[in-house]
């Protein structure tokens, strides 16, 4: 059995660590190329989401890499992700190829399937040295997220250009080669305190943005046109609304992001009253608390004919408005180019620098944000 | 009188009955929207996100048309009507997406109903909605009787064949009891199928070219069930089961000598669905005929392509 997988930010680090603790036989598929869209693009139903695209060519390229075993998350609707890994396994199987598909459907909804999934990953491991591997392998993509996380933070203050990308490279080198929780709990010591010892210029002008979204855009660079270092060079404070281990984790906490669950179903109430699917709920509820926090905007990325993301879309303007709160939506297909998706940022940059200009400083955002009538914005700690 | 204004869009298509005679039982004038039509279709395309899918676009419209003359609009939240799957993303959001983009809106009637939560919180949903106009829980008890009744006598004359069209539009059912001509099962949301603006009249169509039309809604729920029990990956989405469903029990049972497959442009869930069932016809060497309607769609294109269908299935069920 040669196992292949998706691509999806550095779910691959997750996935290769996991696979080498159950000793099962795995092929990387290439990486992310206009190849591997085109692929997908060209064997996908048309209006299908813009990420099953973008892994059926992920798929493609890992079967004729050699792979006979896929594996894709499932889920129990109602957005389509769900329906994914049965979408794409009758596409390759039209396409001729002979497979095995996968499906691990989430632990909370099928707790036995989750497990049965991973039997049929690893036939020879008992249930207990699956579950103990999946454990570590978790941890160890989490702390793979605090150090995106932490990236993000920096890159905006640094004072010699590109260092915090390149230190990010070795950070993640370092957590990489650790295997034993020990050697986990030392790499990510190092690896937070290589990120630390980066020099920064904490004086510099910068402009905070949040963004929130679909997770599979918001999580590959790739697809985004590498959006986060593309900011953070531009001076800006980042905060992501979506990070992996948060979105595959037992808990509704968010550790790494910091924002419960709850916490975002309260915000969006006033505009949005019930979760929708994916991250329709999250997108509305995370942009008014980042409005509150007093970011100075929200960018707002959606993949084409997506329905959660849509309608959030339809509800933002609103919010927009109501919050004198700039918010920029993108929305992303096979046809979207970098050239004006680069154009269209830098339209919303200069709005946001115009606005601290005529004194629109966040500060006096939440001021406003406070006269709102339906909202009631209080349990929030302020940066 | 209090009136309350049922836009004549999307699930409309499914519970009027339902809706309307509850709501007439605690004493409301009912309003719904006329027919869709050009006027309704343009201001509902200007007024949606572009991306939205046509019917939602269309809802948009009607409730546009229909917000200066009722004193409430009737939008409910249908999360789940069984339980086991939801229906679709866009109609947990619906209330709340016509409320950010409208703000001259009469105050919206939006029960939710989440077939998750039980039977109990279903009476309840009818209970609380209709203590809204009535303190009198008897009263509020026999419309619910009554509304469910009209709902069900409703679906006995789906299931019987009658064209929804028909029953809810007055339409005439023309006989074809012994039917010896063409059978063209016509797959797909009712909301589509049947608004004759946005299917660009196509059941008119394809009455006028002498030909049955079958449609999901005569396939009894049972066989529904039956038929997508032992799909790989179980369907989530009611409707859309529905769809599949209906079709796989056509192509099990030769109900049909061709599928007319109706999508709207940006619809979600079709997208994906429209695979499985084109590998399912496919199996079954059923000839399917794919029609995806957006705002642009002309009638001419459908005639044309419509045309070349019946004429191959005819020549089909000759050869046999
Ligand atoms: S969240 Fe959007 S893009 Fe992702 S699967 Fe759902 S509909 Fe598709
Ligand atoms: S099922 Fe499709 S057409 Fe219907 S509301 Fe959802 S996306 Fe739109």
């Amino acid at each position: 059995m040669k196992i292949t997988f998706p691509h999806m930010g550095h779910i691959e680090f997750l996935l290769k660590d996991l696979f080498t603790r159950l000793d099962v036989d795995f092929i990387i598929p290439p990486p992310n190329s206009t190849e591997t869209i085109k692929l997908g693009v060209r064997h996908a139903p048309e209006l299908a989401c813009y990420p099953l695209k973008v892994t059926l060519g992920n798929f493609i390229e890992g079967l004729e890499k050699g792979a006979d075993t896929l594996i894709m998350a499932g889920g129990v609707g109602p957005c389509r992700f769900g329906y994914y890994a049965e979408t794409q396994r009758r596409i390759l199987k039209q396409l001729g190829y002979s497979f095995e598909m996968i499906r691990v459907e989430p632990p909370a909804a099928h707790p036995i399937q989750f497990i049965k999934s991973f039997k049929r990953v690893a036939p020879k491991k008992k249930i207990r040295e699956i579950w103990k591997a999946i454990k570590v392998s978790f941890s160890k993509a989490q702390v793979m997220d605090f150090i995106e996380k932490k990236v993000l933070a920096i890159r905006p203050f640094e004072v010699n250009k590109g260092e915090t990308t390149k230190t990010k490279k070795k950070a993640i080198k370092l957590l990489d080669q650790a295997f034993l929780e020990s050697e986990i709990e030392k790499a990510k010591e190092e690896a937070l305190n290589l990120l630390d010892s980066i020099p920064q210029d904490k004086e510099k002008p910068f402009l905070k943005i949040g963004l929130v979204g679909e997770f599979y855009l918001l999580l590959e660079p790739f697809v985004n046109f590498d959006l986060e270092e593309l900011l953070g060079n531009m001076d800006i404070y980042l905060e992501r609304g979506v990070y992996l281990t948060d979105w595959i984790g037992p808990s509704s906490k968010n550790p790494v992001m910091g924002v419960s669950n709850e916490e975002i179903a309260q915000a969006a109430f006033p505009y949005l009253s019930h979760f929708v699917g994916g991250e329709g709920r999250q997108t509305v509820g995370h942009t008014i608390i980042f409005a509150y926090q007093g970011f100075d905007g929200v960018i707002h990325l959606m993949p084409f004919t997506c329905m959660p993301e849509l309608i959030a879309k339809s509800i933002l303007p609103k919010i927009s408005q109501d919050l004198d709160f700039p918010i920029l939506t993108l929305v992303f297909d096979e046809q979207t180019g970098k050239a004006g998706l680069i154009t269209r940022i830098e339209a919303f940059v200069e709005l946001l620098i115009s606005r601290r200009r005529k004194g629109l400083s966040p500060k006096r955002l939440i001021k406003i944000a406070y006269r709102g009538d339906s909202l009631e914005l209080t349990g929030w700690k302020r940066r | 009188m209090t009136t309350v204004g049922i836009p004549r869009g999307l699930l409309y298509y499914k519970y009027y009955p339902l809706w309307s005679t509850f709501l007439e039982n605690l004493g409301i004038q009912v309003v719904t929207s006329p027919s869709t039509n050009k006027k309704i279709f343009l201001r509902g395309l200007n007024t949606a996100e572009s991306e939205v899918c046509l019917p939602v676009k269309v809802f948009y419209g009607h409730v546009l048309e229909l917000k200066d003359q009722v004193d409430f609009l009737f939008i409910p939240r249908i999360v789940s009507v069984e339980g086991k799957a939801y229906t679709c993303p866009k109609f947990l959001g619906l209330p709340d997406m016509i409320k950010a983009v409208e703000n001259t809106l009469p105050p919206i009637l939006n029960p939710t109903f989440n077939a998750k939560k039980g039977i109990r919180e279903y009476y309840l949903t009818f209970y609380n909605l209709g203590r809204k106009f009535t303190q009198n829980s008897i009263k509020i008890a026999q419309a619910f009787l009554k509304a469910r009744k009209a709902q069900s006598t409703f679906n006995r004359n789906l299931l019987k064949g009658e064209l929804l069209s028909d029953i809810l539009e007055g339409g005439k059912a023309p006989n074809q009891d012994n039917w010896s001509g063409l059978r063209v099962g016509l797959a797909g949301h009712p909301y589509n199928i049947f608004d004759s603006y946005v299917s660009l009249n196509l059941i008119k169509k394809l009455k006028e070219k002498e030909v049955k039309i079958v449609t999901g809604e005569s396939v009894p729920h049972r066989r529904i069930e039956k038929e997508t029990k032992h799909l790989p990956k179980k369907l989530f989405w009611t409707y859309e089961k529905e769809v599949v469903g209906s079709i796989l029990y056509w192509l099990k049972e030769k109900v049909v000598d061709g599928i007319v497959y109706l999508l709207s442009f940006a619809c979600g869930p079709d997208s994906l669905i429209q695979v499985l069932i084109e590998d399912e016809s496919k199996k079954f060497g059923m000839p399917l005929m794919p029609l995806t309607i957006d705002e642009h769609s002309g009638e001419a294109g459908l005639v044309t392509r419509l045309e070349a269908f019946l004429d191959m299935l005819a020549r089909r069920k000759r050869r046999k």
